[in-house]
């Protein structure tokens, strides 16, 4: 029952090395799709050829993208069942059907779609095309809905119930599961963080393309296209952001208290720590520049409720842990004999908590047993580590507000139609080409380590969720993982560059620059 | 819905059955299609023929798989649980040979370095070659339990290693697996393309559907002399799941029980070797719709002898045999198997409706003239 923690580090890092590296992906897969769609629907109003061509380059780099999104998936699909068995056996009840069911409504649709937009250009009507590019548009957009369904539930696990009889987490209700506000703030804020990231990588491509005075005219409008589909889009990851950090003052309140560096509660409204100096060890702030009023307002919506800091939450969870142990007891006294009424009268009483009681397992078999020691340790456990927490949220959303001044900048100009006549802009806007990834990481990261030491909040802890695997297994895995991963991100990057610099040439039309067709030879000017 | 549990119990396990082989009908053939690559393309133009046969379609193809995989956490969290932390490497050897299929497919004909096609079409080859294999292995081994057994907390732990999975009937079982897929995927590229590839391919795919139906029977021969499994009690099939509460034995026929109590089962193995030997032959007649047809009752032949034989099991124990998974008790319950059964009757006839519109839109023999007309499109 007990695993070694150097397997349960090592799973924990496969997997973030895995899902973060899937997570570079997918953000542009979700982006690039809609700016897809909207460049076809322009061709196919105005019958247009050059929003055609736009639409097929800015489609074959998508695809070189979106290959290394599918690779990448799979092993996650099944990472669940071969690292994380008891996870899965816990919550499968729960977990595993907005994952079918992604499958099943998602994938099919978005995967059949994108090979008819590659290979249908000829053979499909061109409202019929379009219509391809739409529902693969869609497919991406509902895959994304329901794996956030499902991560939304870890975070934050309504409509479901645990069972001693079959000792794990029933589904109470589905829609419940389904309509799970974390799960839909979630949802928004990560569809709308790739927007952000197709409208980035468009904006820079074409920037540079700008930059070189090569293919104005479709440089051009493909920088306008990104420009207002990114300032849509980031106004609206800052602003569901903000419902973001909502649903987590309402669920989560260990990871917010950790996210903002609040040791103490502070009297309501209270003020947002815009910097600090953090001291983990004294489990204190030695510096910090505060605004007042701020965190309040945003976190609770009111003047008046309080916001816990990290010392009152752990009060509140060294309670939950004692009446934890309560649970565990009459649990496996239940499991020896499930009609010992005395055992199942306890259980129930103190069943809210039984995830507190299992973190004991950290460190004793046997959890009756446990000393005030390693109930401390525990309850020291419920509080992720405050730095990378605190530091990774204010990066994340720093960028946003440096891509919100970018794409502001950029809509503007592109109004204007003098996009040609800002180099400064245009180079900003080749620089930022990270920004978003780094933000997306950051993001994920924050979400994911600040729902330690859980991986089902309050319900299943990290350490009990893995396989029963040899740790010299993981080794092996991970480096293969780290071996593969690294070469097929080599090899995507070069193709990208490549297809980047030949630009809409590499479609062999005939009709841009630097294409050895005798009809574009007088076109260089 | 009004469905008892024992039923939803039953027909999850016949909808596994159905995704996994939808999964080798539609999965598999784009797989045979990339076994088969190497030796019936001789060239770039070629090898680009029969790669754009499949082009538009591996990738839904393969959400087959993917959705078996959710399926089955959804419906078996245990059996997925078990199987995969189980199969640990045998699972991430699959993943890592099917790793070369997106981006060998996408990426190969993007360069025209022929260093870099030859990687990329080896590539293909081994994401189309190895999973089958492996896949049957598994069966191979399940149909002979493999040891784990579960603690009080029900944590399943494996106890066998990687290269125990190795063994002679189990690698039999790969051989049928790797040929009927193999099979398969020529069917259907001979439909798809015409000439000396097609005449290659039907050469390659006749010798499989030899294979095939050879060695199927000499693992039912086999299968008669490994010790099945027979529940003797305490699994109940209403009640709820609970993988240790019943006692199970292992014992000679007990894979045979099944076609005793119920003859009709009997037409699974004739479908099997049916429908290879049907491939077999009209590939020589040159009409490759129906060999594909056929190829494809044979793989429901042959993976429905596998279910049917095993029938409720799913994965039994060696090692501990009470704790073997069973249909009845390695579920979700029932509220969960309803939701999911409402799922697959609403997208499943969606799904084989777009599909079949795809396949629709592509039809047609794919030449070396398309693939140099569309050079900078087509893969
Ligand atoms: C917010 C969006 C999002 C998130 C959090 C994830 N994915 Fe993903 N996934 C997608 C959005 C996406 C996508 C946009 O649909 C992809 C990415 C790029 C692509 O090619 O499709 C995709 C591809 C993709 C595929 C291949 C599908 C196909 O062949 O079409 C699988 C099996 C998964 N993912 C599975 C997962 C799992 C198990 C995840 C959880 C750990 C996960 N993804 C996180
Ligand atoms: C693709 C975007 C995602 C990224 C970048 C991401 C990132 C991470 C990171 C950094 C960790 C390690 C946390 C730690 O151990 O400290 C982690 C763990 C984990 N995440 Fe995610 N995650 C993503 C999506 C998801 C989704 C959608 C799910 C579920 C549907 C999920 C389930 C898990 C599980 C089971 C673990 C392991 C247990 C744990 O350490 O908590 N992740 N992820
Ligand atoms: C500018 C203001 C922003 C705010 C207030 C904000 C807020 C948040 C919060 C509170 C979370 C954690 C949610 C949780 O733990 O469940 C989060 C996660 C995340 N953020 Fe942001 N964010 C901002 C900007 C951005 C930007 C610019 C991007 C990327 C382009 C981004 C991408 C993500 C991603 C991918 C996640 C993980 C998924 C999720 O939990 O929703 N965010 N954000």
């Amino acid at each position: 029952m007990t695993a070694d923690p150097t397997l349960v580090d090592l799973s924990r890092l496969q997997f973030a090395a895995t899902a973060m590296y899937h997570f570079l992906f997918v953000p542009l897969t979700l982006g690039m799709v809609w700016m897809l769609v909207i460049m076809e629907s322009v061709y196919l109003l105005t019958g247009k050829v050059v929003w055609k061509d736009m639409t097929r380059f800015w489609g074959k780099l998508f695809g070189i993208n979106f290959a290394l999104g599918v690779t990448t998936g799979i092993t996650l699909e099944f990472q669940f069942g071969t690292n994380w068995a008891y996870y899965s056996h816990y919550v499968g009840d729960i977990f595993g059907a907005p994952l079918a069911i992604e499958g099943l409504m998602a994938f099919f649709l978005e995967s059949t779609m994108i090979g008819l937009f590659f290979f249908g250009w000829d053979r499909l009507s061109r409202t019929q095309h379009w219509l391809v590019t739409f529902l693969m548009a869609v497919g991406t957009n509902l895959s994304a809905l329901w794996i956030l369904i499902a991560n939304g539930w870890m975070q934050n696990p309504v409509g479901s119930e645990f069972s001693f009889e079959t000792m794990r987490m029933e589904m109470t209700s589905f829609w419940d599961v389904v309509f799970n506000h974390d799960a839909q703030a979630k949802f928004v804020h990560t569809v709308s963080a790739g927007y952000t990231t197709g409208a980035m990588f468009v904006l820079s491509i074409s920037s540079w393309y700008l930059l070189r005075g090569r293919d104005v005219e479709f440089a051009r409008r493909s920088f306008a296209v990104a420009a207002a589909f990114g300032l849509a889009s980031v106004l609206s990851v800052i602003v569901l952001g903000d419902e973001s950090g909502y649903t987590v003052v309402e669920a989560q309140k260990s990871k917010l208290a950790a996210m903002e560096a609040m040791w103490e509660t502070k009297p309501a409204p209270a003020g947002l720590t815009l910097l600090a100096v953090i001291n983990e060890e004294e489990q204190k702030n030695d510096w910090e520049l505060e605004i007042p009023w701020v965190m309040g307002i945003i976190g609770t919506r009111s003047l008046t409720k309080e916001i816990p800091g990290i010392h009152d939450i752990k009060n509140t969870n060294r309670e939950r842990i004692r009446s934890g142990i309560k649970a565990v007891t009459a649990l496996e006294a239940l499991r020896r004999d499930q009609k010992d009424a005395a055992a199942k009268q306890v259980f129930e009483q103190h069943k809210a908590d039984l995830g507190f009681g299992l973190l004991l397992k950290k460190y004793t078999q046997d959890v009756a047993q446990a000393t005030p020691d390693m109930i401390e340790r525990a309850v020291h456990d419920t509080v992720p580590r405050v730095a990378p927490l605190f530091w990774g949220f204010r990066f994340m959303v720093g960028l946003g507000f440096a891509m919100l001044f970018l794409f502001g900048w950029a809509f503007v100009s592109a109004v204007k139609n003098g996009v040609a006549h800002h180099p400064w802009l245009l180079r900003a806007a080749l620089w930022m080409l990270p920004a978003p990834w780094i933000a997306c990481e950051l993001g994920w990261f924050v979400a994911e380590y600040g729902r330690q030491p859980w991986t089902i909040f309050q319900v299943l802890p990290t350490h009990l969720s893995v396989s029963a695997l040899s740790v010299e297994s993981l080794y092996g895995s991970l480096a293969g993982f780290i071996g593969f991963y690294t070469v097929l991100l080599v090899v995507e990057m070069f193709l990208m560059v490549k297809f980047a610099r030949l630009g809409p040439a590499s479609l062999a039309t005939g009709r841009y620059e630097g294409e050895a067709a005798p009809q574009t030879a007088h076109a260089h000017h | 819905m009004l469905l008892d549990y024992e039923t939803l119990k039953v027909i999850w396990w016949l909808l596994v059955g159905v995704l996994l082989v939808g999964f080798a009908v539609m999965d598999g053939h784009d797989m045979g299609v990339g076994a088969l690559l190497p030796f019936v393309g001789k060239d770039d133009i070629e090898r680009r023929v029969v790669i754009n046969t499949v082009g538009p379609h591996w990738d839904g193809n393969q959400v087959w798989f993917i959705t078996g995989g959710g399926a089955i956490f959804a419906a078996w969290p245990l059996v997925y649980a078990t199987a995969f932390s189980g199969f640990y490497w045998a699972m991430l050897i699959v993943l890592w040979a099917l790793f070369f299929r997106p981006v060998g497919f996408d990426y190969r004909s993007k360069i025209e370095h022929p260093t870099w096609r030859s990687v990329w079409d080896w590539g293909l080859f081994v994401g189309g070659f190895i999973p089958p294999v492996i896949f049957g292995v598994a069966f191979g081994n399940l149909l002979q339990g493999v040891p784990f057994y579960f603690d009080s907390y029900l944590v399943p732990i494996y106890t066998g290693s990687f290269w125990a999975l190795l063994n002679p009937f189990a690698l039999l079982a790969g051989v049928v697996s790797s040929a009927m897929i193999i099979l398969h995927g020529g069917a259907y590229l001979a439909h798809r393309t015409e000439g000396v590839i097609q005449e290659r391919t039907i050469r390659y795919a006749r010798i499989a559907a030899i294979v095939t139906i050879v060695s199927f029977v000499l693992a039912g021969l086999w299968l008669q002399g490994i010790d099945g499994y027979r529940i003797t009690g305490g699994a109940e099939p209403s009640a709820l799941p609970n993988p240790v509460a019943k006692t199970v034995v292992q014992e000679a026929g007990a894979w045979m029980a099944n076609y005793g109590s119920c003859p009709s089962l009997w037409l699974l193995p004739l479908l099997g070797i049916a429908g290879a030997a049907g491939a077999f032959v009209l590939l020589a007649q040159r009409k490759t719709l129906l060999a594909f047809v056929s190829s494809a009752l044979a793989l429901v032949g042959i993976i429905g002898t596998a279910g049917a034989s095993m029938f409720p099991f799913i994965m039994p124990s060696s090692s501990v045999p009470s704790a073997s998974l069973t249909v009845w008790d390695s579920v979700s319950s029932h509220r969960t198997l309803c939701i999911m059964l409402w799922a697959t009757l609403i997208f499943m006839p969606l799904i084989i409706f777009y599909t079949s519109w795809a396949y629709r839109v592509m039809r047609g023999k794919v030449t070396a003239a398309y693939v140099r007309e569309n050079d900078h499109a087509a893969y």
